[in-house]
């Protein structure tokens, strides 16, 4: 099972031919993911030689899809031209598109996702900014180390790429159905709830880490969430109990501004549900061993 | 990036949003000169990114030239929350009708942009908020339509302006998105925008966000920025995202999440240690060459609180050994001016040739931590000698 990818999961890559697209195709592949082709409007028509695979490219996504029957994609166009990417996986209504692009400007995700909400949702969008999403020994859709941590009853969301690492590495020895991050920018595709809803619906997922960090009322949201739909247990770590008020931390979407979007805030939010939260990632693991121990 | 409000001003006059004539002074004298310029009663108000400047009399009102002088006297130097005024605004008199408020904004919680709008204009917008939720309209406005004039008129509409207003104020609701989209702004806020007694609609007062994201497709004029700490200057130099923070432990990791969570972490194991605090956030991003890395440890070691450095790296994309090399290199090149002990913790890909490499240099400031925790601990343990 797994949620939103897994190994039937066909995969195309726009910005395939440019410098980070092939070094992840190439890392993509070398972890098993099913890399079916790319898109570059300049260069549809030829194709390219990538760890010993011929890969097509497409002139869009729409051909690519009609092509190969590809369902997911995973974008690293540069920020300039990265709405239009989004936009195109849109109207092409692919299932899942997996925009990995730091730094596209706010204005262009906030009217990519009001678009994808106008044309009633068709495509999940994951990101941007963000590692993609790693169903482990199925499917690898992004920039996610493919070898920290096997097949497993977790399940992972987290607005952190290194932290998405870090937490996969103390619990290597479990494992992971799925484990996504959802990027660090104010205005992302797939949310915490999104997440856990699909989770709650996944039996091959038993247990559920969080990871939020400062800036925003996601966490705030998706322990409510919790409190009425999650039934499965579930752990968070919150980082940034230490950021300044007022100073990005690194993510765009990492602010506190004024008294909201503290650590602290989120942390009493989980902890007023019942959701414990763990001081460090060390810890966090250690309380998800101890619940997947009784299970 | 935030505006200041002669900016903010300057703006709208751009996009024809309309405002009062106002001009910039340094000093007592181009004060008097700027009031001279513009004539009649003028008002001098301080350019400082804080609310309440009103309260600590940095808003004052002249009525001459010389008088205007003055009063840029004692507003300039003043301490405003910690801001300290360089510079004012003299600003054309107006003579007030009736105050209101407008805001466009990112609104971030539900993935979507908002207007707020309210004929009772004037006061913090968060406490008409909480006093008067029902004389503020909250009017979502779609990134992909925007706001025109019929959405203009519904906001004008929901926010109870009367019948003879509202084709003006929408009017310029339409410039305000206007500037909100095409310079790429997270908020455009105007308080008050005022209603003259001559009938005019006039934003008095307008503060801006810009997006950082989008600065790559504005080809700004040269504008006044904000004063960053010397050592956020010299890591801005060198592309380098650092925050200053007031602590002893030097913090380098890799990745936004990581380094926050590394300076908590910190945090915690000063509470063991002296009450030791992490000293700054800096992350190298995925690369972590050794380029980047000499640059990090320099900003970091000419820091003369810091007094132990950790350096705390989880191997993704970046191979360990890579990054090991990295702290070497840097090493090297820093020579003598690497001063300060330095914890390292690796872990992730090729870890066990990234730990090789710095046991094989053998470097006296250098020790390997083998987890997060144990690293953090003995940073702080060192900053606490």
């Amino acid at each position: 099972m797994a949620i939103y990818l897994d190994k039937n999961s066909k995969i195309i890559v726009q910005g395939m031919t440019g410098a980070e697209g092939m070094k992840h195709t190439t890392r993509m592949l070398a972890g098993g993911s099913n890399i079916v082709g790319g898109v570059n409007p300049r260069k549809a028509g030829e194709s390219v030689d990538i760890a010993g695979k011929s890969l097509p490219v497409f002139g869009s996504v729409k051909e690519a899809m009609a092509a190969t029957g590809a369902n997911v994609s995973v974008i690293f166009v540069p920020p300039a031209f990265a709405k239009a990417a989004i936009i195109e996986a849109i109207d092409a209504e692919i299932a899942l598109a997996v925009a990995i692009t730091e730094g596209i400007p706010v204005h262009d995700s906030a009217e990519a996702w009001a678009y994808n909400v106008e044309k009633g949702k068709k495509t999940r969008l994951i990101g941007p900014n963000c590692p993609g999403i790693i169903s482990p020994e199925q499917s690898n859709a992004g920039i996610t180390p493919s070898n920290i941590a096997g097949k497993g009853p977790i399940g992972l969301v987290s607005k952190s790429g290194t932290l998405t690492y870090q937490m996969m590495f103390e619990l290597r020895d479990i494992g992971f159905s799925t484990a996504i991050g959802i990027g660090g920018d104010p205005v992302i595709g797939t949310t915490h709830i999104d997440a856990l809803e699909a989770f709650q619906n996944d039996p091959e997922t038993k247990a559920i880490v969080l990871i939020g960090e400062i800036g925003g009322d996601s966490e705030e949201k998706a322990a409510d969430y919790i409190s009425k739909h999650v039934t499965k247990p579930v752990v968070a770590y919150v980082a940034g109990f230490t950021a300044p008020e007022g100073k990005t931390m690194g993510h765009a979407g990492a602010i506190v501004s004024g008294s909201a979007g503290t650590a602290q805030a989120k942390q009493e939010a989980f902890e007023a549900v019942g959701v414990k939260v763990g001081k460090t990632p060390s810890e966090t693991a250690a309380l998800m061993r101890e619940i997947i121990s009784k299970l | 990036m935030d505006l200041f409000e002669y900016q903010a001003r300057d703006l709208f006059e751009k996009y024809g949003v309309p405002v009062l004539a106002g001009r910039i002074a340094d000093t007592p004298e181009e004060a008097e000169a700027a009031a001279k310029a513009i004539g009649g009663t003028v008002v001098v108000k301080a350019q400082v990114k804080t609310g309440g400047r009103g309260k600590a009399g940095g808003v004052k009102v002249a009525h001459s030239p010389a008088e205007a002088r003055e009063k840029a006297e004692a507003i300039l130097g003043l301490d405003i929350k910690g801001h300290v005024v360089k510079r004012v605004m003299i600003a054309q008199g107006a003579s007030i009708d009736k105050e209101f408020y407008f805001s466009v904004l990112l609104d971030r919680s539900n993935r979507t942009f908002l207007s707020l709008c309210s004929v009772e204009g004037g006061m913090e917008i968060e406490q008409l908020a909480v006093e008067r939720p029902e004389a503020l309209a909250k009017i979502p406005v779609s990134a992909v339509h925007g706001i025109d004039k019929a959405k203009a008129v519904e906001i004008a509409t929901a926010a109870k302006f009367p019948a003879e207003l509202i084709d003006a104020v929408s009017d310029v609701f339409v410039k305000l998105y206007d500037v909100f989209k095409k310079e790429d702004a997270t908020l455009v806020e105007v308080n008050p925008l005022v209603l003259t007694t001559g009938g005019e609609i006039v934003a008095l007062d307008g503060k801006v966000t810009f997006d950082d994201n989008a600065e790559f497709r504005h080809e700004r004029e040269e504008m006044e920025r904000d004063q960053l700490d010397p050592l956020e200057a010299k890591a801005k130099e060198m592309d380098l995202n650092y925050v200053k923070l007031d602590g002893e432990v030097g913090i380098i990791g890799n990745g936004a999440g990581l380094v926050m969570s590394t300076l908590d972490v910190v945090a915690y194991a000063g509470e063991r240690h002296g009450n030791v605090k992490p000293a700054n956030f800096l992350d190298i991003g995925g690369g972590a060459s050794a380029e980047v890395m000499a640059a990090g440890l320099d900003v970091i070691l000419n820091d003369p609180q810091v007094r132990s450095v950790f350096v705390n790296v989880f191997g993704g994309i970046t191979a360990c050994d890579a990054v090991a090399n990295g702290i070497v290199g840097a090493l090297n090149t820093l020579g003598a001016r690497a001063s300060k002990p330095l914890v390292v913790r690796l872990d992730g890909n090729n870890v066990e040739e990234g730990r090789r490499i710095l046991s094989e240099f053998n470097h006296p400031l250098v020790s390997l931590a083998d987890t997060m925790d144990g690293g953090a601990d003995k940073a702080a343990q060192l900053a606490n000698k």
